[in-house]
C-alpha cells in the first residue's frame, strides 16, 4: 500500500487519490448507483496486486460503467459500444508487456459485445474483464438488457420482461475462461480479494460484480434504493468453487457468490509465440503445460 | 526472422503485393477476417507477419477485426486490416472511432460487386463513396486507389506514411481484378523505400497533451504503457483527451481532424496523367478503371481524338483543384468507373457546368471494356 502524504494545508488525500483523475470529478454515476464502489475496489485492487500500473491499461466500452476508463489515472481508452474486448486484445498483442483490465457493463460486455467476449475467452486473452452487473442499460433510461430477469420491468419490457437472462459465470466458463467470480458490490473485500487475484493471473479472468441500479432498474421494480443492497445481504450465498450451472440469478431462493473457477492453461500468445515465434520463446521462456 | 521487404523480382497478385507493401511499410500486427476477394491478404500477412516478429490474428468479426487494429495502433505498432464491401461496412463505426482518436492505421477494401452480399467473387468500384462518407459524422479520410499490384505495394507504403503522419485510418480502395490479378512486382532494397513513424512526444509526461497539435496540424503521438496517462475516447474531448460535451470543444475537435488534411492536400493528393497536356477531352479515372481508360485513349488517339487521361490515385480528399484548372481548358470530361456514377459526382461538382461531362460506368461484376469508354468519346464530342 502506499503511504497517504500528510500535508497539512490541503485536504487530506484520499488513498486512492494517486488513480483517479481528481481534474475529471465528479462523476457522472447516480446518487445510489453502485459502479463506484466496483470501482474503487478495483482500483485497491490494482494497488495490492503490486503489478506496474505504468504498464496498466483499462479498456472500457459504452454505458455508465464504461465511463470508468475517463476517471482512472493509468493509460484508459473509451471505446465503441460492446468493443473494448477486441480493442483491448490488439493493445496486448501489439505490446504484450502490458496489463489489460476491461472495465465494462452488462449490455455492453454481454448483448452488443457477446461475441468478443465468447472468442477472447476461448482463445485465453491474457486479460481481467470486470462486468459491472446492473441488470439493465442504465445510461440510456432503464431498458431491458441480457442479464434483466423474467418478468422484471424495465422501459421496453413495460410489462415485464420474457426472456431469461445469461447466466455470467456459467457462460465464461463454458468459453475457456481460466477465473472466473463474482461477488457484489456490497462484498467490495472478497471483490477486491478476486480483482487482485484475477490481475496477478496469467489468462482471461473474468469478475462479475453485481451493483444497483436505483434510478432506473430499482424505480420500475418497486425497489428503494436501498432494497437490492438488502437483497445482496440476505440473498448472497458465499460458495466457492460451486458448479457454475446452478449460478442462474435467483433473487428469491439465494444469490449464489464466490470463486467458482480458477486453473491455468496457456494464454493465446503463449500458443502464437510457441508455433509461429520461436525466437520470442528463447528470450522470455513461458512455461507451457500442454 | 526473415527480411521484412523481400528484395526481387517477382510474379504476384495484388492480394500478395498489397502484404508484402504493408511488411515493407514497417506493419507488425494484421487484425483480419476472411472475406472474398481480400482473404489473400490475410493469408499472406498469417504467412509472413510472424517472421518479422509480428501478429496475425483472426478475429471473430470485422468490428472486432477493426477494433484490434485500433487498440494496436495505440499499443505502438503499425497495423492494418484487409475486407471487401460487407466487412467494409461493419467496420465503419470503428473507422469512425479511428478518425476521432487520430488513430494511424490502414484499411484495404478489395471491392466487389454491391450492394448487401453481392458478387463476392466480381470486381467493382461501388465503395467510393462509403469510403469518404460510410461512418457517421462530418470528417476528413484518406482513401487511394492502386491500378496494379506493382502500384499497390507502393501505395500500401504510402498509406502507412500518411496514416502515421497525419494520424488517422487510410483507406486503400482496390478491387477484386486488382487484387486477384498476378503481375510482375519488382520489391526495391530495403533501403530504397521510405517509411514515416508517428512523431513522438518530447518533454515532460505530465503536462502532455495527446491531442495538441504539431505545426502541421498534428500532435504527437505516445504508446499505451509508456507513462502518459493517456485518456483517448470516441466522445467528444479536448486537447487532453477528456470529453468536454460542448459546442466549443467539438467545434475545436471537427476543426483539428478536419484541417490536417485541408492544410495539407498538396502532400497528400496524388493524381498522375497520360497524354493531358494538349487533350480537348479529359478522361478521370482510377484503379482498374484507369487501365480500361489509358487503352481508350490510346484508340482514340489513333482515331484523331484529342483525349488524355487524368488518373486519381487519391480519391479523397477529393483532387478539387486538378479538375477545376482542367475544367477550364479543355472541351468536355468523361468519367469512367464500375458504379453508376459515384466519383462521376464529384468531377461534375468541381467542373461546374462549365463544360459538359459524361459517365462510362457499370453496375458491377466486371472490367470496363475500352471499347465502351472509345465509343463515348467518339460520340459524345
Amino acid at each position: 500500500m502506499q503511504e497517504i502524504p500528510m500535508t497539512s494545508k490541503k485536504q487530506p488525500q484520499h488513498p486512492l487519490d494517486d488513480l483517479i483523475r481528481t481534474d475529471r470529478i465528479p462523476h457522472i454515476w447516480c446518487p445510489g448507483c453502485g459502479i463506484g464502489t466496483v470501482f474503487s475496489a478495483c482500483l485497491a485492487a490494482l494497488k495490492a496486486s503490486g503489478i506496474n500500473l505504468q504498464k496498466t491499461v483499462m479498456v472500457s466500452g459504452i454505458g455508465c460503467s464504461g465511463r470508468a476508463a475517463g476517471y482512472v489515472k493509468l493509460d484508459s481508452f473509451h471505446t465503441t459500444h460492446g468493443r473494448a474486448i477486441p480493442f483491448a486484445t490488439g493493445l496486448k498483442l501489439a505490446n504484450p508487456e502490458l496489463n489489460l483490465v476491461v472495465f465494462s457493463g452488462d449490455g455492453d460486455l454481454f448483448a452488443i459485445g457477446g461475441n468478443h467476449f465468447i472468442h477472447a475467452a476461448r482463445r485465453n486473452m491474457d486479460m481481467t474483464v470486470i462486468c459491472v452487473n446492473n441488470l439493465n442499460y442504465g445510461m440510456t433510461g432503464g431498458q431491458v438488457a441480457a442479464t434483466t430477469p423474467y418478468m422484471a420491468k424495465s422501459t421496453t419490457t413495460p410489462a415485464g420482461n420474457p426472456e431469461l437472462p445469461f447466466n455470467l459465470p456459467l457462460m465464461a466458463y463454458a468459453c475457456g475462461a481460466t477465473y472466473v467470480a463474482r461477488w457484489t458490490m456490497l462484498h467490495i473485500r472478497d471483490l477486491t480479494d478476486s480483482i487482485t487475484e484475477a490481475l496477478c493471473k496469467k489468462g482471461f479472468s473474468f469478475i462479475e460484480a453485481l451493483s444497483p441500479c436505483p434510478v432506473n432498474y430499482g424505480r420500475r421494480n418497486k425497489q428503494k434504493p436501498l432494497d437490492m443492497l438488502k437483497l445482496y445481504q440476505e440473498k448472497a450465498i458465499i460458495k466457492n468453487h460451486a458448479d457454475p450451472s446452478t449460478l442462474d440469478i435467483d433473487f428469491e431462493k439465494g444469490i449464489i457468490l464466490g470463486k467458482f473457477i480458477d486453473l491455468d492453461r496457456p494464454t493465446f500468445i503463449e500458443h502464437y509465440d510457441k508455433i509461429y515465434r520461436p525466437s520470442r520463446l528463447q528470450e522470455n521462456v513461458p512455461e507451457l503445460n500442454s | 526472422m526473415k527480411p521484412a521487404v523481400l528484395t526481387g523480382e517477382y510474379f504476384m497478385t495484388g492480394d500478395v503485393a498489397c502484404a508484402e507493401g504493408a511488411l515493407a511499410a514497417g506493419c507488425r500486427f494484421f487484425g483480419g477476417y476472411p472475406i472474398t476477394p481480400a482473404t489473400e491478404i490475410a493469408e499472406r500477412m498469417a504467412i509472413r507477419i510472424p517472421h518479422v516478429d509480428g501478429c496475425f490474428i483472426q478475429m471473430e468479426d470485422e468490428i472486432g477485426a477493426m477494433a484490434s487494429v485500433l487498440g494496436a495502433s495505440w499499443g505502438g505498432v503499425k497495423s492494418m486490416t484487409a475486407t471487401s464491401g460487407p466487412g467494409f461496412s461493419l467496420m465503419m463505426e470503428n473507422i469512425g472511432l479511428g478518425i476521432c482518436t487520430e488513430t494511424p492505421c490502414v484499411v484495404v477494401n478489395v471491392q466487389r460487386g454491391g450492394p448487401s452480399t453481392g458478387l463476392p467473387t466480381h470486381g467493382a468500384q461501388g465503395d467510393m463513396m462509403q469510403a469518404r462518407w460510410g461512418s457517421h459524422g462530418h470528417y476528413e479520410i484518406i482513401a487511394i486507389a492502386p491500378s496494379s499490384p506493382q502500384e499497390i505495394f507502393y501505395l500500401t507504403i504510402t498509406a502507412f506514411n500518411l496514416s502515421e503522419k497525419y494520424r488517422l485510418p487510410v483507406l486503400i480502395m482496390t478491387d477484386e481484378i486488382i487484387g486477384h490479378m498476378s503481375e510482375k512486382v519488382i520489391i526495391p532494397e530495403a533501403k530504397l523505400i521510405k517509411t514515416v513513424s508517428r512523431p513522438k512526444p518530447k518533454g515532460r509526461k505530465d503536462r502532455f497533451k495527446p491531442f495538441a497539435p504539431g505545426p502541421n496540424g498534428v500532435a504527437p503521438m505516445p504508446a499505451a504503457g509508456e507513462g502518459y496517462n493517456l485518456h483517448i475516447t470516441g466522445l467528444t474531448h479536448d486537447e487532453k483527451g477528456y470529453p468536454v460535451m460542448d459546442v466549443e470543444t467539438q467545434t475545436e475537435m471537427m476543426s483539428r481532424i478536419t484541417e490536417k488534411i485541408q492544410r495539407n492536400l498538396d502532400d497528400i493528393i496524388r493524381t498522375d496523367s497520360y497524354l493531358l497536356e494538349d487533350a480537348e477531352i479529359a478522361v478521370v479515372s482510377y484503379g482498374i478503371s484507369a487501365r480500361t481508360s489509358m487503352a481508350a485513349v490510346i484508340e482514340a488517339r489513333k482515331m484523331g481524338i484529342k483525349a488524355g487521361l487524368l488518373r486519381l490515385v487519391t480519391i479523397w480528399p477529393f483532387p478539387e483543384d486538378q479538375i477545376r484548372k482542367l475544367a477550364d481548358r479543355v472541351k468536355g470530361f468523361v468519367t469512367v468507373e464500375i458504379n453508376l456514377g459515384q466519383i462521376h459526382r464529384e468531377v461534375e461538382r468541381c467542373v461546374g457546368g462549365k463544360v459538359p461531362i459524361f459517365l462510362v460506368g457499370h453496375p458491377g461484376g466486371t472490367i470496363i471494356h475500352p471499347d465502351r469508354v472509345v465509343k463515348m468519346l467518339k460520340e459524345a464530342f
